[in-house]
């Protein structure tokens, strides 16, 4: 058994051994056992090195609130930082290091920052590291990253799963102690749904380390009698090892749960899972976090905190050492000190900063044979890896210094307590606010804004007795709230209760210098290396405020969220600033309340079901031919078919010519569809397009563009009249729905006198574009009986026929610039039709292209593309598309915007076409225009580049810009610097091929 | 995540709705006759409170309906969820 190990007693499995690696070396712990607890009945207390200093760090508390002993689990993909070894649940086989130190944490180079620490006083950052600016990023940056270490992230992809979870209860309890189970019992007994949530591996809490009885049965016994007793109601639910990490709005809140941690890495099966649940009602019932005194050198390994020392005898089994010194400002090291000098330690005195101890917890421990030594404090501290002894000294009577003989005490341990702090973390992201408490010296909750109460230790009350009758009340005050009848009430558990002396707030406990002078340091924040000194500069330079004092010394800002260093920072700013604590305020806590995996959050949403895909009926066939596929919004589109090995741009020349000079298909399935129905329909699209639809013929089809109040351009698309009251819209692929809850917007809110209803049917159509001079001839063969004749089915016109013995919708329109069809058939068909269509299409060269090959053909035309060529601060007008704005109609949506005097300006950033001097440079899109070749920036920039392609059918490059009154640069040179080089371009009209439209009407 | 009560489909996750601004800002009968000024005002400027909020949601990811609802800015807290353009504004804030 390892050195440290009790024979007896603890909540440990001694029968199951278990055999773990901590930096290299083979250890052996017990089923039941943290790493901490494990590491610390091995006698290792040193587990890190610090942040800044590089200084050795031990184990200091026993749970979440672990500032020093973070640690790395595992490698490869299972590999796993910002562990607290407190909280790891030991396992057989567990590999672990430390995180924080290099080469090792017994010889750590590092730790030559030490002797430089006048240098990382606060702010050491910005004061240091200024000058010359070019090091900062070359030289000082990677340098303070290397040093600082902190964690590394994982290098390989995590093989594990996880899940998520919704839930809703009437009753949320977060915490499992003596107040939470009361709690819980009270809501299940009223019939509630349930849910408790606890973040360690066994309910209880407190309680687990607890020695006392409750109802005359052990505590942990009662612990599991309650537990039994929630467990057989069926709608509890119990979560142990789920931690409640998130409060959000309207008593939303995720949970974080370890299905497997505890048995090992790779166990298959779900690995964490987040639990999102909508609470009627919370109670908080969170515990608090011992919190240490500031002394000198208090951050040597081996001085821990009193109640963890506690928790590590009481529930592991372990002892901290075989000597210790207890240092105290308030009674409940007391029982510490006792449990401890029962299981075997030698207590050597408990240091109590009060002047005298006469309540009834020393008389208790003056009874179990315990020396105390009263208004004394700890002034020095030997040992550097290992606390070796301690200087006790008498304290002034005001507390600010130290005199009278000094007493050294050799010890290998020391147990703190400077009080209590609420964990009120989950009460603070609620929105709850906090007050100050002189008596209990702790912030405790105030007011609430949500739906929660806060009982037992989170809410101030410190003593078992109290915690388990609020708890008992808050589940009877929640079962109330939703509306349930509390079962009647029963008589609380019976405890024994050592009345309380009060507690003594000593802020910074001086040493035998004054704070900041001489070797020794009071460090506050451990895990970010603050020391009281670090905060009592920072307000003398100004940083007043909590919130700037926060971020200026880093204190609270580690992963820990500096729940043991929180109070004591911003207390000895008060007393710095000589203002009280409640006007110095505290800082807002964020969640997640511990750290969570990336695993959990993510839960099944990763690789291919990391974002929805949309696909059309014809992806298959896409699939199969090799398609490379564009995102464009949540829609996968075939970009380009590449044959034998051909790059992007060789694909897109072969598909750009064979639409020119043969035929070729699209699939356009994806654009959004609307169906407009009601007597009122054409009115409605008077309104919110910018043309006029009134006159247009049963069967037409019509370009229009939709413009917000602001003039701005925001969609465009073809519609088409199917009946007197019948219309169909289409939208841009990745604009549908917005269209759609916009249309919706102005019918129900602004004009609730026009009928007309809107149905989304963009999944219900399979569409295939058939485009090029020999279009006609290929759907000739599909639809022997219709008349394709330019008289009889003209451009901008729809036709019903049979295509390919499918019903179909035919429509003449074209995005391309060429002769082109649009077969729209049921969604189901679609597939059945494409695969028709390149039956027949075969003997006519019938090439399939991507969304790129029609980008370059719409851009040749000078089409634009919404998004594009648009980006919310665009008119049609900039656009040079003043044809599609009626001057006739009183009014539609952005008409009176077009005569704003920003949006009348004749100067506003204007359409052009732009072709390069170099007719072999393609410009990148995004590329800014200038009037000048040369010049240093900055320059005044004209504007940009939209659209950019080389263009087979031309044989050169051509492209479209936004640029400043680009209508009166017309033929004019213009610039685009790339940095390596300036391309001059010819500004022109943005049409570059066909600007008669001979071919799209031929 | 907001829990906001539909008038129609009932309570929902927030994340089905979209956010359509404050309410009760009708589009005027003629913009024509409004002054640049004017115009701009009702582009524009919207109240910005600390406190009791009227604005619009739609059920996006639901029935498609607009309805308002009235918010605390501060708590977040919901006071009132209900349809119909023609509800009196008045301050009340």
């Amino acid at each position: 058994m390892a050195e440290f190990r009790n024979s007896s007693g603890g909540r440990i499995d001694r029968a199951r051994p278990l055999t773990f690696r901590f930096n290299g070396k083979r250890y052996q712990g017990f089923s039941g056992d943290t790493l901490a607890s494990a590491l610390l009945a091995n006698g290792v207390h040193l587990v890190g090195r610090s942040f800044k200093y590089h200084r050795p760090r031990g184990i200091v508390t026993a749970g979440a609130e672990e500032p020093n002993a973070l640690v790395q689990l595992e490698t490869g993909g299972y590999f796993e930082p910002n562990l607290r070894a407190t909280q790891v649940e030991l396992y057989d086989g567990l590999t672990a290091s430390s995180q924080n130190a290099w080469p090792s944490v017994d010889f750590d180079i590092g730790a030559i920052n030490g002797f430089f620490s006048k240098l990382f006083v606060a702010g050491f950052y910005y004061k240091t590291f200024m000058h010359p600016r070019s090091f900062w990023m070359r030289v000082y940056e990677p340098i303070i990253r290397r040093a600082a270490a902190g964690a590394r992230a994982p290098s390989e992809a995590d093989p594990d799963t996880y899940d998520k979870m919704h839930a809703h209860c009437d009753v949320l309890v977060a915490g499992a102690g003596p107040a939470g189970l009361m709690a819980a019992l009270e809501a299940a007994k009223a019939g509630a749904r349930v849910i408790v949530a606890d973040e360690q591996a066994e309910f209880g809490g407190s309680l687990l380390g607890e020695t006392s009885g409750i109802d005359g049965i052990p505590a942990a016994q009662w612990v599991e009698k309650m537990r039994a007793d929630l467990a057989a109601f069926p709608e509890v639910r119990l979560l142990p090892r789920t931690t409640v990490t998130g409060y959000y709005d309207h008593n939303y809140l995720i949970m974080a749960e370890r299905k497997t941690d505890h048995l090992g890495r790779g166990m298959g099966g779900v690995r964490q899972r987040l639990w999102k649940v909508r609470a009627k009602r919370v109670v908080l019932a969170t515990g608090a976090h011992e919190r240490p005194l500031v002394f000198a050198d208090n951050d040597r390994p081996g001085i821990m905190l009193a109640g963890a020392a506690r928790a590590y005898v009481n529930r592991y089994g372990v002892k901290p050492g075989n000597t210790g010194v207890v240092f105290t400002n308030n009674d409940s090291a007391y029982e510490a000190a006792i449990d401890l000098a029962k299981t075997g330690c030698r207590i050597e005195a408990i240091i109590d900063v009060r002047p005298q101890a006469t309540g009834a917890m020393a008389q208790k421990a003056r009874a179990a044979g315990l020396r105390i030594i009263c208004g004394a404090a700890i002034a020095g501290v030997e040992g550097a890896k290992r606390v070796k002894a301690v200087e006790i000294a008498p304290l002034s009577s005001d507390g600010e210094t130290v005199g009278g003989p000094v007493k050294r005490i050799e010890c290998d341990f020391v147990a703190v307590s400077g009080g209590w702090t609420p964990a009120v973390h989950l009460l603070s992201q609620s929105g709850g606010k906090l007050r100050f408490d002189e008596a209990k010296a702790c912030f405790v909750p105030n007011v609430s804004v949500q739906a929660e109460t806060s009982a037992g230790a989170c809410n101030g009350t410190l003593f078992l007795e109290g915690a388990l009758e609020e708890g008992a009340k808050a589940g009877r005050a929640a079962v109330e709230a939703v509306g349930l009848m509390p079962a009647q009430e029963s008589a609380l558990p019976k405890v024994e209760t050592v009345e309380a002396a009060p507690i003594h707030a000593l802020w910074i406990v001086p040493g035998k210098k004054p704070v900041g002078h001489g070797k020794a340091k009071h460090f506050v924040d451990a895990q970010n290396d603050v020391t009281a000194a670090d905060i009592m500069l920072a307000s003398r330079e100004g940083y007043r405020s909590v919130e700037h004092l926060k971020r200026y010394t880093t204190t609270g800002m580690g992963t820990d969220q500096g729940k043991t260093s929180n109070v004591n920072a911003l207390a000895i700013l008060s007393r710095t600033l000589s203002s009280p604590i409640p006007s110095v305020g505290t800082t807002t806590f964020r969640p997640p309340y511990t750290p969570v995996t990336y695993g959990t959050l993510a839960g099944r949403d990763v690789g291919e079901l990391s974002d929805v895909a949309r696909v059309t009926p014809m992806h298959g066939w896409h699939v199969a031919r090799g398609a490379v596929f564009e995102d464009v919004g949540q829609w996968k589109r075939p970009w380009y078919y590449p044959k034998d090995g051909e790059s992007l741009r060789e694909a897109v020349n072969r598909e750009c010519l064979a639409v020119r000079n043969g035929v070729g298909i699209l699939d356009a399935s994806t654009l959004g569809k609307i169906d407009i129905q009601g007597p009122d329909a054409a009115e409605f699209l008077n309104r919110v397009y910018t043309n006029a639809w009134s006159k247009l013929g049963i069967g037409r089809c019509r370009y229009g563009i939709m413009c917000k109040e602001d003039g701005m351009v925001f969609d465009d698309g073809v519609t088409t009249r199917l009946g007197e009251n019948h219309f169909l819209m289409t939208t841009t692929t990745g604009n549908a729905a917005a269209v759609l809850d916009r249309l919706e917007d102005y019918l129900q809110t602004e004009w609730p006198d026009l009928k007309v209803y809107l149905t989304s049917v963009t999944e219900h159509w399979a569409t295939a574009s058939i485009a090029g001079p020999k279009a006609r001839e290929l759907v000739g063969e599909l639809a022997p009986d219709l008349d394709l004749s330019n008289d009889a089915f003209p451009f901008m016109s729809m036709k019903e026929a049979t295509v390919a013995g499918l019903a179909a919708r035919i429509y003449r329109i074209s995005f391309t610039g060429e002769l082109s069809y649009e077969i729209n058939v049921p969604a189901y068909q679609g597939m059945a039709l494409w695969e028709a269509i390149f039956a027949a299409g075969e003997t006519h060269g019938l090439t399939p292209y991507g969304t790129e090959t029609m980008h370059v053909l719409r851009a040749e035309k000078g089409f634009i593309i919404v998004g594009q060529e648009t980006d919310g601060t665009v008119t049609p007008f900039d656009l040079g598309m003043d044809w599609i704005v009626s001057t006739k109609k009183p009014d539609f949506v952005g008409k009176r915007s077009f005569s704003r005097p920003d949006t009348a300006r004749t100067d506003r950033k204007q359409l052009v076409g732009l072709l390069t001097e170099d007719p072999e440079e393609v410009l990148p899109e995004g590329a800014q225009i200038t009037a000048d070749a040369d010049g240093t920036p900055p320059m005044p920039m004209l504007g940009h580049v939209t659209s950019s392609y080389w263009s087979a059918t031309l044989g050169r490059s051509i492209a479209m810009a936004l640029i400043a009154d680009g209508g009166n640069r017309q033929d004019t040179t213009v610039h685009a610097p790339l940095g390596v080089k300036t391309l001059a371009c010819k500004v022109v009209k943005p049409v570059f091929f066909d600007s008669e439209g001979a071919r799209l009407n031929g | 995540m907001l829990l906001i009560e539909c008038p129609w489909c009932g309570p929902r996750d927030e994340i089905e709705f979209a956010y359509g601004g404050e309410a009760h800002i009708a589009r005027p009968a003629d913009p024509s006759k409004l002054s640049d000024a004017e115009w701009a005002e009702f582009l524009f400027f919207r109240s910005n409170p600390k406190g009791a909020h009227r604005e619009r949601w739609v059920h996006a990811a639901g029935c498609r309906r607009w309805f308002n609802v009235e918010r605390d800015t501060v708590s977040y807290r919901i006071s009132r969820v209900y349809t119909g353009a023609c509800e009196p504004v008045g301050e009340g804030q």
